[in-house]
C-alpha cells in the first residue's frame, strides 16, 4: 500500500485529525465500518496510532478489545510508523520455485536487515508477503507499492541502492 | 494516428509496460491500455492496429518503438490469436481480457457485454437459477460445489435482505486469474454479480479483494462507479482485506466484511441460509460469477457441452512457477496435467527436468511427472489424493527439496491460521517441528519429566525415523478430519503427497514407505 502523506506533526494535531477521519466513517454509516476505517487511518498516517483505539471504539460502539483484536489479527495493519521504504518480498511457492530463497538471502544481506524487520535507522524494512499474483514471472516484490518482477542478483543491487536514497 | 494496445495489468507493469506505453505516446501514437492477454513470456506486449487487424510484438522495450512502428522488430508475433499458446484455448470467461479497454463501458457493450444480464432480466429468478444448474457450473474457488444449488438455497430462503458476495481474496500462490479478470474485464464480474442478484433477490453485493491487489481494487472501484446506472437497483461495493490468507475461506471472509477478526465460523448454518449479518448470502468466487454471463447469453447447453465427466465448462488454468511459458490458459476440463506443463507450458524456465508440480495453491498436492496423465477434472484429482483448487499449477525443477516444501506448507499454515480450532493452530506448529526432526534425523528422545521414576508408563527410548514419519501421518490425519476449514484441513495434502511421492527427501528409501502403507 503506498504511503501518502506520512505526517510528522505533534501528537495533539494527530488526535484531532484521527477524530476527523473517525467522524467521517460514522457519518457514512456503512455496515462493517471498522476495517475500511482502519485502512483509511493507515493510509493517511502510515500506521494506526494506539491512541486511536478508544476513539474508534467509542465512535463505532465497540469495546476497545474488539478494535485491538481486529488490528492485531490482520498482518497488513501496523501500530508503529513504518520505515521510510518498505520492500515486500514474496515468499510463496511459485517464487520459491524460481529461486526466491536465494533472492531473499541476498536482499537481507544487501540491506543489512533480516526478513520481517525494519532496519534500526528506519530507512528500510524487508517484509514477507505471500503471493502478489505475478506467479509466472517471479521472484517478485512490491517496492514502496510498485510491483517488480523477475528479481535477479542485479535487481537486488538496484533495489537496494534505490531505497538508500 | 496509429492505435497501440498495451496491457496495464499488474504483471505487465512489473515487467515495464508503463515505460513502453510512455515511449509510444512520445512517438505520437494513441495508446490504449488493456488487460493482459495472459502469456507473460511475451510481455510487455504491444499490439499495433493495422488495416488487416492487430499485429502483436513482444517482448518489447521502450527503445523498440521505431522498429515496432515500421514492422521490422524481430519479436513480431503477428495475430495473437494464431500464437500457439492462444490458438488452442477456449476463452469463455476471458474472451475480452487483453482485447478491450477495461474501463470503457462502450467497448464492453460492443464486445458482447451485458447480453447475459439482459437475457437474465427477461427470465424469472427461478429460470435463471435453472439455467445455472443446467450448465453444470461448479464453484471455481476450489470446493467445486454446484453453483446452481447454492443459488437455489438462497432463492428458497425467506428473508428481508439477501447479499451477493464475491470472493476475490485470491491468496493461493500460483493463481492470478481473479486478479487478471478484475483488472482486464471488470464489467464482466459486475454483470455476473448483477445476474446473481436478480436470480436470488439480493439488492446489494460486496467484492472482497485482498489488499495485495492494489491495481484490481482501483479498477473494480472505478468500474462499479461507471456501471452503477446499468445494474441499478442492484448496488455493489468493494471491501479490501488486510493481508490475511484465511479470509479467503468463505465464513472468515464474511466475518472480515462485518469488520471483525477473520475467524472461521462453524458450518452449519451454511452462508446460503445464514451468511452476511445473518442473512442468506450467495458467496462465489470471481471465476464462478464470471462464468454466468456466458451461460445466460449463449445458453446453458453451450457451456455444458464443453468439459469432462462431471466437470463441465471451461477452467482458466494458471501455469506458474519455474515454467517457460507461464500464464493463463482457459480450456475445457479434461486436458491432462502433462499437456499443460510440458506442451503448453514448455517445461521449466531453468531448462532442468520437472521434478514436481503443485496444483491448487499452498493447500494442493505435489505430483511427480509419473502422474502427468491425470486429466484436469475435480473427481480425477480427488481420487489421486489432490485437488484442483483454484486451478493454479506451480512447476518445480529437480533442484527442489520436497521436505522443505512440506515444512513450508506447515509453516504457512501456522502463520496464517486464524487460531479458532486446535488441529490447525497447534498441529501446524508441531508439524513444522516434526519435519525438522525428521530431516535432521534427530528423533525425539524422552524429556526430563518422562525420565522421572514416577512416570512408569512413559517411553524413555528415542523414536525411530519410521515412527516419526508415522507420527507425521497421524498428525496429518487429525488436521484433515478435525479442522474447521480448508486451511488446517487441506495442509496435509502438500505434506502427505510430498511424503508419498518423494520419500527420499525425508531420508527414507522409497521401498520402506511403500511397506509402511
Amino acid at each position: 500500500m503506498p504511503q501518502r502523506g506520512r505526517k510528522e506533526k505533534s501528537a495533539m494535531t494527530d488526535i484531532a485529525a484521527i477524530q476527523t477521519l473517525i467522524d467521517g466513517a460514522v457519518h457514512r454509516d456503512a455496515r462493517g465500518a471498522l476495517l475500511p476505517l482502519l485502512h483509511e487511518l493507515q493510509e493517511e498516517f502510515g500506521y494506526i496510532d494506539p491512541a486511536a483505539v478508544p476513539l474508534i471504539a467509542s465512535a463505532l460502539n465497540l469495546s476497545r478489545a474488539e478494535v485491538h483484536g481486529v488490528i492485531s489479527f490482520y498482518p497488513e495493519l501496523r501500530t508503529e510508523a513504518p520505515a521510510r521504504h518498505v520492500i515486500k518480498l514474496c515468499r510463496a511457492e511459485s517464487c520459491q520455485a524460481r529461486g526466491g530463497a536465494a533472492i531473499e538471502a541476498a536482499m537481507a544481506q544487501h540491506l543489512g536487515v533480516a526478513m520481517g524487520h525494519a532496519r534500526k535507522d528506519g530507512q528500510v524494512a524487508l517484509e514477507p508477503v505471500y503471493c502478489l499474483g505475478l506467479c509466472a514471472i517471479g521472484p517478485n516484490a512490491l517496492v514502496d507499492g510498485r510491483p517488480v518482477a523477475r528479481i535477479d542478483g542485479e535487481a537486488v543491487t538496484r533495489i537496494s541502492a534505490e531505497v538508500e536514497a | 494516428m496509429t492505435r497501440i494496445f498495451i496491457s496495464k495489468d499488474m504483471a505487465s507493469v512489473a515487467l515495464g509496460a508503463d515505460q513502453v506505453a510512455d515511449a509510444f505516446r512520445q512517438a505520437d501514437c494513441e495508446v490504449v491500455r488493456t488487460g493482459s492477454r495472459g502469456l507473460f513470456t511475451i510481455e510487455p506486449l504491444v499490439e499495433v492496429e493495422t488495416s488487416s487487424g492487430r499485429v502483436a510484438y513482444g517482448p518489447v522495450g521502450p527503445e523498440d518503438v521505431a522498429k515496432v512502428l515500421d514492422g521490422s522488430h524481430p519479436n513480431c508475433i503477428g495475430r495473437i490469436e494464431e500464437h500457439p499458446f492462444f490458438s488452442g484455448q477456449q476463452r469463455f470467461t476471458f474472451a475480452r481480457c487483453g482485447v478491450i479497454d477495461p474501463l470503457s463501458i462502450s467497448d464492453y457493450a460492443e464486445n458482447g457485454g451485458w447480453k447475459g444480464l439482459e437475457a437474465a432480466y427477461a427470465l424469472s429468478p427461478q429460470q435463471v437459477v435453472d439455467a445455472v444448474k443446467a450448465s453444470g457450473l461448479r464453484g471455481r474457488g476450489g470446493a467445486g460445489f454446484p453453483t446452481g444449488i447454492k443459488w437455489q438455497t438462497v432463492l428458497d430462503t425467506e428473508a428481508d435482505e439477501k447479499f451477493i458476495v464475491c470472493n476475490a481474496d485470491e491468496g493461493d500462490s500460483g493463481t492470478f486469474a481473479d486478479r487478471m479478470l478484475m483488472e482486464g474485464d471488470p464489467f464482466h464480474l459486475i454483470e455476473g454479480m448483477a445476474i446473481a442478484g436478480h436470480a436470488v433477490g439480493a439488492r446489494h453485493g460486496y467484492i472482497y479483494i485482498r489488499s495485495e491487489y492494489t491495481f484490481a481494487v482501483k479498477t473494480m472501484r472505478e468500474a462499479i462507479a461507471r456501471s452503477a446506472g446499468k445494474i441499478a437497483p442492484f448496488t455493489l461495493e468493494v471491501r479490501v482485506g488486510a493481508g490475511s490468507y484465511v479470509c479467503g475461506e468463505e465464513t472468515s471472509l464474511l466475518e472480515s466484511i462485518e469488520g471483525k477478526r477473520g475467524e472461521v465460523r462453524a458450518k452449519p448454518p451454511l452462508p446460503a441460509i445464514e451468511g452476511l449479518w445473518g442473512q442468506p448470502t450467495v458467496i462465489n468466487n470471481v471465476l464462478s460469477l464470471s462464468a454466468v454471463p456466458f451461460i445466460l447469453s449463449e445458453g446453458p447447453q453451450a457451456y455444458a457441452d464443453v468439459g469432462f465427466g462431471r466437470s463441465r465448462g471451461t477452467m482458466p488454468i494458471q501455469i506458474a512457477g519455474n515454467v517457460k511459458n507461464g500464464g493463463l490458459y482457459e480450456i475445457g476440463f479434461g486436458v491432462t496435467l502433462g499437456e499443460l506443463v510440458s506442451q503448453i507450458g514448455g517445461g521449466t524456465a531453468s531448462g532442468r527436468p520437472v521434478r514436481a508440480v503443485q496444483v491448487g495453491g499452498p493447500l494442493g498436492a505435489y505430483f511427480p511427472p509419473s502422474m502427468f496423465h491425470l486429466p484436469f477434472d475435480y473427481e480425477a484429482f480427488a481420487e489421486a489424493g489432490g485437488l484442483i483448487g483454484h486451478a493454479g499449477i506451480t512447476v518445480f525443477d529437480d533442484t527442489v527439496d520436497m521436505a522443505k516444501m512440506a515444512r513450508f506448507a506447515m509453516e504457512f499454515c501456522a502463520a496464517e491460521s486464524c487460531g479458532k480450532c486446535t488441529p490447525c493452530r497447534i498441529g501446524s506448529t508441531r508439524g513444522t517441528e516434526l519435519i525438522d526432526r525428521i530431516v535432521a534425523k534427530a528423533p525425539r528422545t524422552a524429556d526430563m519429566l518422562e525420565t522421572l521414576p514416577q512416570m512408569r508408563n512413559a517411553r524413555t527410548i528415542a523414536r525411530t525415523h519410521d515412527e516419526e514419519i508415522e507420527l507425521l501421518r497421524d498428525l496429518c490425519d487429525t488436521m484433515k478430519h478435525g479442522s474447521l476449514c480448508a486451511l488446517g484441513g487441506f495442509t496435509p495434502y502438500p505434506v502427505l503427497s510430498a511424503l508419498d511421492h518423494f520419500p527420499e527427501d525425508f531420508g527414507s528409501t522409497p521401498a520402506l514407505t511403500e511397506a509402511a502403507e
